[in-house]
Parts: structure tokens; C-alpha cells; sequence
């Protein structure tokens, strides 16, 4: 049998991947959206002191070999919070943006693909929830029930909705002309079928984008609540309460503000670099659609 | 045109009348009252009567929300339970500060965002470009907090070039301005990177189209084509994306606000949240909602003026 030179075809997550590892500035945000989640995950192991744990003769410190990052008003070693804040982060930013996604999934394709009136009452209510600016939305709501994670959650859960909503209605009424999708119409094939089998693959990889790209939004905002007092209780560590920290004693240490700030900087830069990456790959049609 | 413009208008009713019945279905469906959080635990029975009866909350809830709206059309939000001074005229008092910063924040990046834009269409590409390109895509998530935060301790704290705190005197432009400067980079910053990647491509787009082609087969310098005719509509996008992040802009001067001390709608909501004064609270929540529809309201309808294939509906 001959060898022929033809390349074996790669999987879709294989090429995916391809072209993720050419482009530097996707190879960058993978590595550093591997470093953060990693150093979350197994942040018992590598955080070198326990994040809530008080030692007052070592408090205020500067950066040292016993603490890297220097330490709080109480003693706490800062690069400890940091890493155990990465968890908090990515504790509020996946439930959120999962539950957004879900829910804006199962509404987008609603009204893309059900009656022009199911389509103009769903719109309605995106239209709503998008009117209420995030920060305002989730203040009112934490004045009257208290601060709690849970209550950050679903606030910027219900405020994201509209965004996915949106997404994926217009990629879903744009598929339903399909030729595909008029095939299996016209051979029987009921609406759930037709959305579970056929349409929901298809909206599933710029989903996925956006979502990526979403992930430092909902990091900064959760970050900024408990910045405020508003979200993450004391002492568990959040990068926001270390900013909060860090903002009250900025006079004594500038350390805790670039501690609280550094981990918020390089998510961002590696979710939006990843982000990128991935949407040239997926859908180079989206192109300007994510950030603001 | 109009009747596009008036439709469009009437959407923003609807939605305005939607987000505030969601305000109040919310604020009584979800565990904890206004009287509780007002009052403490140790309210009596007969204090949390007297002030459910005075904020209208003994209510049924139709009602509380039909009288609202009658009380809003004439501008009555009630009164602050503390100063009892009415909530239209406090929140009124601090919106010009949060405006005024906001609308500096925007200028600022707009000009520059559009210059860069600008320079990187035109020289694309090159190594600016590229420079531009990846600069833009980092600032444009980074939160404003910790932008301002950065600046906080850099320029106020450490170098001491600007104040840390306040607004400025009142009367004196020089002094406010002074005060502006590190607030509104801070708000400003991720549109730089923002505007600038939309002006290159719709400036790209514009570029490529007939009459650029003409107006230079006509010998016009180029100078004249790019910033004559050419940049003239790639800034169109520009006004729709402010309009619609306006509530981005108000988010982002919350933290601001709090960060330098600065008087505005945000530091009013965080100190009625500190003081439990529920009813300023509400007025700020709604008047930030109102700004925010208003001004996605004005973007679409300065874009369809602007742009006629709009108003046909796609």
C-alpha cells in the first residue's frame, strides 16, 4: 500500500486547538488562564500560609522570601489571599455565567424559533432586565436582603441573560431559513428535534466565545461588590476585599492595592486574549461583538 | 423617520414602566422589607406600622405600584425618611457630578480612541497597528476600580500630581478640573482600546467604499479624504456603542466615585446603603435606570437619522 503525503485530519478540538497554539496572543491567554485556574483549584496545596490565618507581629509587611507578597493589617499573607481569592472569583464567575448562558440559551431560541409574539415578548424582557445598570441593579438588591455571594450571583446572572439572549435568538432565526434545517422540516423532524439536534450545536462554539470573554467581566464586577462591602463576607479572601484592604491603608503599604490588582489585570488580558483566539477560530463573523 | 423615532420612544415607555414594576415586584418577593432593614431588629410592632404607613407599603401591591407611577409623573419619589427632604431633589443635587465625570471620561477616550483608530486603518498593519491592536485588547476588560485604584496611589498618593479626594471647590473651574483628571482616566481608559478597534473597522469598511475611491480618483490629498469623508462615517458605531454603554459608564463611576470621594449618584446609593435610607436608594436605582434607557433611546435614533437602512428594520 502506497503512503500517500496527505495529512491525517485533525478532530475539531484538535484543530481548534491548532490554531489556538499559532496565534501568540492565544498561546499567551491559555497560559495564563491555566496559571489562574490552576492556582485556584489547588490552591490548598499551594497557598504557602492559611489565607484567614492572624500572625499581628508579621502585619504590614513588605515583600520577603517568607512572604512574597507581604502581609496585611492582621498578619494575613497576602500571595496566600490571593491565591485562595482566585477560587472566590472563579467560585461567582462559573455559576453566573453558566446560569446566564442556560437560561439566555433556552429563551434565545425560544424566540428565534417560536411566533413572532413569543418572539416579541422575550425581547421585551431582555430589553427590561438590560435597562437596569448592573452595579445600581445589584445594590438595591444587596441594601434590602444584605450582602452574600449568592445575592452577587444572581444578580449579575440575571443582568447577563440579555446579552446570551440575544446571541443566540439571532444566530438561531438565521439558521431556521437553513436549507439543513428546511430538509429535516420537510421530512418530519418535530421542534425539539430540530432545536436539540440540529440548531443548539450550531450556536453552541460562539456561545462559547462570548462566555470566555464574559468570564473577567463578571470577575471585575464581583471583585468590585465586595470592594464596595457588598459582596464576599470577611475573611474570606476575595480580590476585592484585598483591594478594600489595601484602599484604607493606602498611606502604610502600597502592596495590597498591586497584590489585589495583578490577579484582576492577568484575567482579563487572558480571558480576552483566549477569547479572541477562539472567536478568530469559531466564527470570525463575530468580530466586534464581544468586549463592552 | 418620525414614526420610526416614535416608535421608538414608545418602547422606551414600555421598558421604563417594565423595569420599574420589576423594582418593586422584586423588592417584594425577595426575603427582608424595607421597614426591617429601616428600622433594625428591635423595631416595635407599632414603629414598623407607622412607617409601612408612611412609605405606603400597608398597601396591596397594585396599588403601591399604580400610585408610584402616578406620584413619578409628577416627579414625587417620596421623601428621605432621615432628613425628610424629598428623593427627587437629593438625587437630583448629585447627578450633574456624576454626568459631569462621565462625560469627561467619554471625551477624552473618544479623541483619542478616534485618532488611533484612525492612524491604525490607515497605516494597517504596521507596527503601530499592531501595537494599538494588542494594547486596546488589554485595557478593554480591565475594571475601572482597579484602574483607578493604580492611579490612586501612583499619581495622588506617591507622586502627589493630582488630589486624592473630592470634586474640587465649587466656582472653580481649574481646581474641578484638577479633581477630574485621575477619575476620568480611570472610567475613560478601557474605551480608549475599545472606540479605537471600532473607528479601524468600520474605518476599513469606509475606506474600500466607492466614493473614497472616487474622491481620490479626483486628486483630492489624502488627508483631506481620510478626515473629510472617510472618518466621517467610521464614527458613526462610535455613537450607538456610548449610547448603549451608557450603563457601563454609570457602573463604572460608582466605584469611581467611591474610590476618590467623590460626590455623585454613586456615592449617594452606597452612603443611603450604609445609613439603610431605602426610599434614596430606590430614587437613585431608578434614575440611573432612566438615564441609562434614555440614553440607548437617543443612540438609536441619532444612528437611524444617520444611517437610513435602520429605520427600515434591517
Amino acid at each position: 500500500m502506497s503512503d500517500t503525503s496527505l495529512p491525517k485530519p485533525r478532530s475539531e478540538m484538535g484543530e481548534t486547538m491548532h490554531h489556538l497554539l499559532r496565534d501568540p496572543l492565544g498561546l499567551v491567554g491559555l497560559v495564563i488562564v491555566t496559571l489562574i485556574v490552576g492556582s485556584a483549584l489547588l490552591a490548598p496545596w499551594i497557598a504557602p500560609y492559611d489565607p484567614i490565618a492572624m500572625n499581628i507581629p508579621d502585619r504590614l509587611q513588605g515583600p520577603s522570601a517568607a512572604h512574597l507578597l507581604g502581609t496585611d493589617q492582621i498578619g494575613r499573607d497576602t500571595f496566600s489571599r490571593v491565591i485562595w481569592g482566585g477560587r472566590v472569583a472563579l467560585q461567582v464567575a462559573l455559576p453566573t455565567i453558566g446560569g446566564a448562558v442556560a437560561i439566555g440559551l433556552i429563551l434565545g431560541m425560544a424566540a428565534g424559533y417560536g411566533p413572532k409574539w413569543l418572539d416579541t415578548l422575550i425581547v421585551l424582557f431582555f430589553d427590561t432586565l438590560r435597562s437596569f445598570p448592573t452595579v445600581m441593579f445589584a445594590l438595591a438588591v444587596v441594601a434590602l436582603v444584605g450582602p452574600s455571594l449568592n445575592t452577587v450571583i444572581l444578580v449579575i446572572m440575571a443582568t447577563s441573560i440579555p446579552t446570551y439572549g440575544r446571541v443566540v435568538r439571532t444566530l438561531t432565526q438565521s439558521l431556521k431559513e437553513a436549507e439543513f434545517i428546511t430538509a429535516e422540516r420537510a421530512l418530519g423532524a418535530s421542534t425539539l428535534r430540530i432545536m436539540g439536534v440540529h440548531l443548539l450545536p450550531n450556536v453552541l462554539g460562539p456561545l462559547a466565545v462570548l462566555a470566555a470573554m464574559d468570564i473577567p467581566t463578571v470577575v471585575g464586577l464581583e471583585a468590585g461588590l465586595s470592594f464596595l462591602g457588598m459582596g464576599v463576607r470577611p475573611p474570606t479572601p476575595s480580590w476585592g476585599s484585598l483591594l478594600n484592604d489595601g484602599y484604607s491603608l493606602i498611606r502604610n503599604t502600597p502592596w495590597l492595592i498591586i497584590a489585589g490588582g495583578i490577579p484582576l489585570i492577568l484575567t482579563t488580558i487572558g480571558f480576552t486574549f483566549l477569547g479572541e483566539a477562539l472567536r478568530d477560530v469559531v466564527d470570525p463573523k463575530l468580530r466586534g461583538k464581544g468586549g463592552k | 423617520m418620525l414614526s420610526y423615532i416614535l416608535r421608538r420612544i414608545g418602547l422606551a415607555l414600555v421598558i421604563t414602566v417594565l423595569a420599574v414594576t420589576t423594582l418593586f415586584v422584586i423588592i417584594h418577593a425577595i426575603p427582608g422589607d424595607p421597614v426591617s432593614t429601616m428600622l433594625g431588629p428591635r423595631a416595635s410592632e407599632d414603629m414598623r406600622a407607622a412607617l409601612e404607613q408612611r412609605m405606603g407599603l400597608d398597601r396591596p401591591l397594585p396599588v403601591q405600584i399604580a400610585l408610584f407611577f402616578g406620584n413619578m409623573l409628577r416627579g414625587d419619589l417620596g421623601t428621605d425618611v432621615f432628613s425628610n427632604r424629598a428623593v427627587t431633589e437629593i438625587v437630583l443635587g448629585q447627578i450633574p457630578y456624576t454626568l459631569v465625570l462621565i462625560l469627561a471620561s467619554i471625551a477624552w477616550s473618544a479623541v483619542l480612541g478616534i485618532a488611533l483608530g484612525c492612524y491604525s486603518a490607515v497605516r494597517r498593519n504596521s507596527l503601530g497597528d499592531r501595537l494599538t491592536g494588542i494594547l486596546s485588547v488589554s485595557v478593554i476588560a480591565v475594571p475601572a476600580f482597579v484602574v483607578s485604584l493604580y492611579s490612586l496611589l501612583i499619581f495622588a498618593v506617591r507622586l502627589q500630581w493630582f488630589p486624592a479626594i473630592g470634586a474640587g471647590d465649587t466656582g472653580d473651574i481649574l481646581d474641578q478640573l484638577h479633581h477630574l483628571v485621575l477619575p476620568s482616566l480611570a472610567i475613560g481608559l478601557s474605551w480608549v482600546g475599545y472606540i479605537a478597534r471600532l473607528v479601524r473597522a468600520s474605518m476599513l469598511e469606509v475606506l474600500g467604499e466607492g466614493h473614497i475611491r472616487t474622491a481620490r480618483a479626483f486628486g483630492l490629498p489624502e488627508r483631506r479624504v481620510i478626515l473629510g469623508y472617510a472618518l466621517r462615517l467610521a464614527i458613526l458605531p462610535t455613537v450607538t456603542v456610548i449610547g448603549v454603554g451608557m450603563g457601563f459608564l454609570l457602573s463604572a463611576a460608582v466605584f469611581i466615585e467611591i474610590v476618590f470621594s467623590r460626590p455623585g449618584l454613586g456615592s449617594l446609593v452606597i452612603d443611603s446603603i450604609m445609613q439603610r435610607n431605602y426610599p434614596v436608594v430606590m430614587g437613585s436605582v431608578l434614575f440611573s435606570t432612566l438615564i441609562f434607557v434614555a440614553s440607548t433611546t437617543l443612540a438609536d435614533i441619532v444612528n437611524a437619522i444617520l444611517d437610513p437602512r435602520i429605520r427600515s428594520g434591517k
